[in-house]
């Protein structure tokens, strides 16, 4: 498991890669919570394009990152889930809390 | 109704395991040759009872999780994921979705998501004994 962070003005896109379990959750929330505390962005995107599976501990992580940017104010995004973590983030109801797939803006942002 | 194949997994209750679990039931099941859906369906659900064993069961300790998985002639598969850890007090209230004793971002939703992509699911437990937790799915006929 792996991630990449690209920000961009406002925006912090963290490109996730691998499977995102508890074992590997950890480390994920460390590396996005620090760039988007040294960021402050406005809008913090999860691009899920390159993971292969998710489990709940994925859920709670998108939940912690929520509550990270939600407090300094900013927006959270999620792109680029496969028909298998998109059934776990309906499960979870993530709609609520975060905008789903809004691909066009986040292509456009990262040219 | 006898199985036509099974096997039994016995693994320390470390998180590295999670992957390893889930991806053994999975290459077993896939002699029935599930959809892709299936499949991710039976990995997510396998996950989610392994974590629980090694987050909750086992919070402060490496004990032993005990995975069967049977298939079956008429395309059903038999799960059953087993710890002896501290046990759950109240099966009712874990079973309730976004229930969680722990902190550290565990979204509560292991059980409904247990639930919800597999057809059946049984969740026994005795405090201070472990829990049993035994999950079906019936997969979808090939034309």
């Amino acid at each position: 498991m792996s991630v990449s962070i690209v920000a961009k003005g406002e925006v912090i896109t963290a490109f996730l890669n691998g499977e995102i379990d508890h074992h590997t959750a950890a480390e994920l929330r460390t590396t996005i919570d620090d760039a988007v505390v040294n960021n402050k962005p406005t809008l913090l995107v999860l691009d899920f394009k390159n993971v292969s599976f998710m489990d709940s501990s994925g859920i709670g992580l998108v939940m912690g990152r929520y509550k990270t940017i939600s407090e300094l104010g900013g927006e959270l995004a999620i792109v680029n889930t496969s028909p298998g973590i998109g059934k776990v983030m309906k499960l979870a109801g993530m709609e609520r809390l975060a905008k789903i797939g809004m691909e066009e803006l986040v292509n456009e942002t990262n040219q | 109704m006898k199985p036509i194949n099974s096997f039994y997994l016995k693994i320390p209750s470390r998180s590295a395991n999670e992957s390893f679990a889930r991806f053994a039931v999975s290459a077993f099941v896939s002699q029935l040759d599930p959809t892709l859906e299936e499949l991710s369906d039976i990995k997510t659900a396998v996950s989610e009872a392994v974590t629980n064993s090694i987050v909750h069961a086992y919070k402060n300790e490496i004990g032993n999780v005990y995975i069967t998985a049977e298939i079956y002639e008429n395309r059903s598969v038999k799960i059953r994921i087993r710890d002896t850890g501290c046990g759950i007090d109240d099966v009712n209230k874990a079973l309730e979705p976004l229930f969680t004793t722990v902190g550290g971002e565990r979204s509560g939703l292991g059980f409904s998501v247990m639930q919800s992509f597999m057809d059946y699911l049984k969740v026994s437990s005795k405090p201070n004994k472990g829990t049993t937790v035994i999950m079906k799915k019936v997969l979808s006929i090939k034309i």
